[in-house]
């Protein structure tokens, strides 16, 4: 392989995460192919894609920044901005969408105080519609901070979302 | 490195150790068992198992995919094949209590159902029988002997005979026969060629990857590596969506495990035929399912396809020969090598070999995963397999296909499923979602989810489909929300064709076909919604029907 020297860029912060995200580049190989993989790299250690990940990732892979835009924006898988401190996602594939998925977006709508693909004021929830969670054997489903709940109902979602309301009141 | 023989040890030892035991516990931790509190199970049966001080003589294993996904979490015990169903962790000390005695019967699944009994297991042969985390399993299950087979003892050029004599054409929905695409790559003169398996599984509806790839991820690797060593490519690409957590878990675990064994790598079983995987993640974008967007996903680009041809059998990823194949299609590669094209062409019919896995969903008893062979009819995969509809309500249709499917209506039910029959009943075998609805469901709404879906899919590079699937969206809302006319119907009509005939891709060319598929069979249920000529909707006749 072509030895290219090429100055890194130094990380936004001396927040120790970026010293993690440059390992995790370098293990993928430090190219333009690799963005994709970097960009969800990102994702797992910061939570979202803000402009200074967006910068660095660029300067790093010698990828020019509109590109990683263009990409990071593609994508719906990742976010640009932060999540709430919870994230529900109410899967809105067709056998969910038969039974009833809009009625439970808008029930989690009303509880948690947030519009679908946002995340409420006090930015305790987020609201994510996902396309198919690929969970249709137990449809409606949705996922409470990563955990898949199945046959999903105005009960189930107001015991997850009431819990994370009231917490740490 | 590993020899043959000592790869067969292994697997001795694995049955060995199995046979040490008086019974195995497999409990289905599949990602809707898990969602019904799987884990739970496992950790409870090992408890009670423990407490019973049975450690020596029962063995508890989390395994893939048990199918009935309804009733999960669900439990096998082997020998004698007792399946449980909807187990909950307090269910456990029960359960092992009554190991050697009669099985508890208020948990008893019916393995004499014809939801067991009617299914032809290939690709799923292993699902729910094997730890998938452990490759010991997967080769105490004749595991990598097809590998083995083609990499020590057939040529290249008989593996794609087999391969072709099977009659196995590609699971990702268009059929495309799997022997020619193998041997128009393996004729690209080219030093560097790739295999790519395409596990983006975005269709909604859809989840049978997802199963296989977290039930018995070896089966396609394996698959991949045969594909590899057939075609003469020594680097393979899995690309999976990453709203599959678990199967990339377990992907990743696979292909560390079967590089200890080189079974992938280097001078793979000490010939010289080197193949790599590397996965790589999706990241919520159905257009990634059409192959050279997905291949631009690959390369670190924004998912966008580009015309073909050339096609990626001459001019794939960074523009070298590039094999992609479905991950069920790759599933069903081992055994026709472990047991011969003839076996495998038995099975189906003419033009349609081999079986097909559905994911069964919607208004149907048992939902969950199924593989059948091709030529059985939708009535029996809807009401004996899938026992029907649930009480009080009646089958209406049946989408198939997905996004680029269409809605089967009941005067079909019989027709044998293949890729051909489908096509002709106004839908497409798809890559297998099976969603069943009954007479509650609006078929216009139908459409229109369908189109929004595919609107907001849409990757945006040609016209036809950016704007067309918007137009036909925009007309189908008027037509639900009672403001359209029969001129906005006939509109709607025209679009479809515009978009199917001039679209750049897949996706475009085939989003009209729910509309299409419901116009022509449910058509009445958009003209109930039309204005007449004094701007009334006249929503009674829909009723008299």
């Amino acid at each position: 392989m072509q030895h290219v020297d090429v100055k890194q860029p130094t990380p936004p912060t001396d927040d120790n995460r970026w010293k993690l995200l440059h390992g995790k580049m370098r293990k993928h190989g430090i190219g333009r192919s690799s963005l994709i993989e970097t960009l969800h790299d990102v994702q797992d250690i910061f939570g979202y894609l803000d402009e200074d990940a967006l910068q660095f990732v660029a300067g790093t892979l010698h990828v020019p920044l509109s590109r990683v835009y263009g990409v990071a924006t593609f994508y719906h898988f990742f976010n640009l901005r932060p999540q709430g401190e919870h994230t529900c996602v109410i899967c809105t594939g067709t056998a969910c969408h038969i039974k009833g998925a809009e009625q439970l977006i808008d029930r989690v709508s009303e509880l948690a105080d947030v519009e679908p693909g946002e995340t409420s004021e006090d930015g305790k929830v987020s609201l994510v519609t996902a396309r198919c969670i690929g969970a249709c054997g137990i449809a409606p489903a949705g996922v409470f901070d990563g955990e898949v709940v199945g046959k999903l109902d105005a009960e189930k979602i107001d015991a997850n979302i009431r819990r994370w309301l009231n917490a740490e009141e | 490195m590993l020899r043959n023989d000592e790869l067969r040890e292994v697997a001795e030892k694995e049955l060995q150790f199995r046979d040490d035991k008086d019974q195995c516990i497999f409990v289905c931790n599949a990602a809707s068992c898990q969602s019904n509190q799987g884990l739970q199970v496992i950790e409870a049966l090992e408890q009670s198992v423990k407490d019973h001080d049975l450690q020596e003589r029962v063995c508890v294993k989390g395994a893939g995919c048990l199918g009935l996904c309804a009733e999960g979490p669900l439990v096998l015990i082997k020998p004698g094949d007792t399946m449980y169903q909807q187990v909950a962790p307090g269910d456990a000390e029960e359960i092992v209590s009554r190991l050697s005695e009669a099985p508890v019967d208020r948990l008893i699944c019916d393995t004499d159902a014809p939801f067991f009994t009617n299914q032809t297991k290939i690709v799923l042969e292993n699902s729910g029988r094997i730890d998938p985390e452990r490759i010991e399993d997967y080769l105490a299950a004749d595991g990598y002997e097809a590998l083995e087979t083609a990499v020590t003892q057939m040529s290249p050029g008989e593996v794609i005979d087999e391969i072709s004599d099977s009659g196995l054409r590609g699971r990702g929905g268009a059929g495309y026969p799997t022997g020619l695409k193998w041997s128009t790559v393996s004729i690209a003169e080219d030093d560097q060629k790739f295999v790519v398996c395409n596990g983006d599984e975005g269709d909604p509806g859809a989840f049978m990857d997802r199963s296989i790839l977290e039930s018995d991820p070896h089966r396609v690797l394996e698959g991949m590596a045969i594909a590899g060593c057939a075609v003469g490519a020594d680097k393979g690409y899995l690309y999976v969506r990453a709203e599959y957590p678990l199967a990339i878990d377990r992907l990743r675990t696979a292909i560390k495990r079967a590089r200890r064994y080189n079974l992938l790598g280097n001078s793979i079983l000490g010939t010289p035929f080197n193949f790599h995987i590397e996965i790589r993640l999706g990241a919520g974008a159905f257009v990634c399912g059409e192959e050279t967007a997905l291949l631009a996903s690959i390369e670190g680009r924004q998912g966008r396809p580009r015309p073909r041809p050339p096609y990626p059998a001459e001019y794939g990823l960074w523009g070298h020969p590039t094999l992609i194949n479905n991950v069920e299609t790759f599933a069903n590669v081992a055994p026709i090598i472990r047991n011969g094209s003839g076996w495998y062409s038995e099975i189906g019919t003419e033009d349609s070999k081999g079986t097909k896995v559905f994911a069964m969903a919607g208004s149907v008893k048992n939902t969950g995963l199924i593989e059948v062979p091709m030529g059985i009819t939708l009535r029996e995969i809807i009401f004996d397999i899938g026992k029907g509809l649930p009480e009080g309500s009646s089958f209406k249709a049946v989408q198939t296909g997905g996004p680029s499917g269409g809605c089967v209506p009941e005067q079909y039910l019989d027709m044998p499923v293949d890729y051909e029959s489908l096509k002709e009943a106004g839908s497409i075998m798809g890559s297998g979602g099976m969603i069943v609805l009954d007479e509650s469901s609006d078929m216009v709404d139908v459409a229109k989810f369908f189109v929004e879906f595919c609107k907001s899919e849409s990757c945006g590079k040609c016209i036809p489909c950016r704007v067309g699937t918007a137009q036909m969206y925009d007309l189908l809302d008027k037509i639900t929300e009672d403001n359209a006319t029969q001129a906005d119907l006939d509109l709607l009509g025209d679009l479809c064709d515009v978009v199917q005939n001039t679209s750049l891709c897949g996706l475009g060319q085939t989003a009209p076909q729910p509309v299409i598929s419901t116009l022509e069979y449910f058509r009445e249920e958009y003209t109930a919604h039309l204005q007449d000529g004094n701007g009334k909707v006249n929503l009674d006749q829909l009723e008299d029907k």
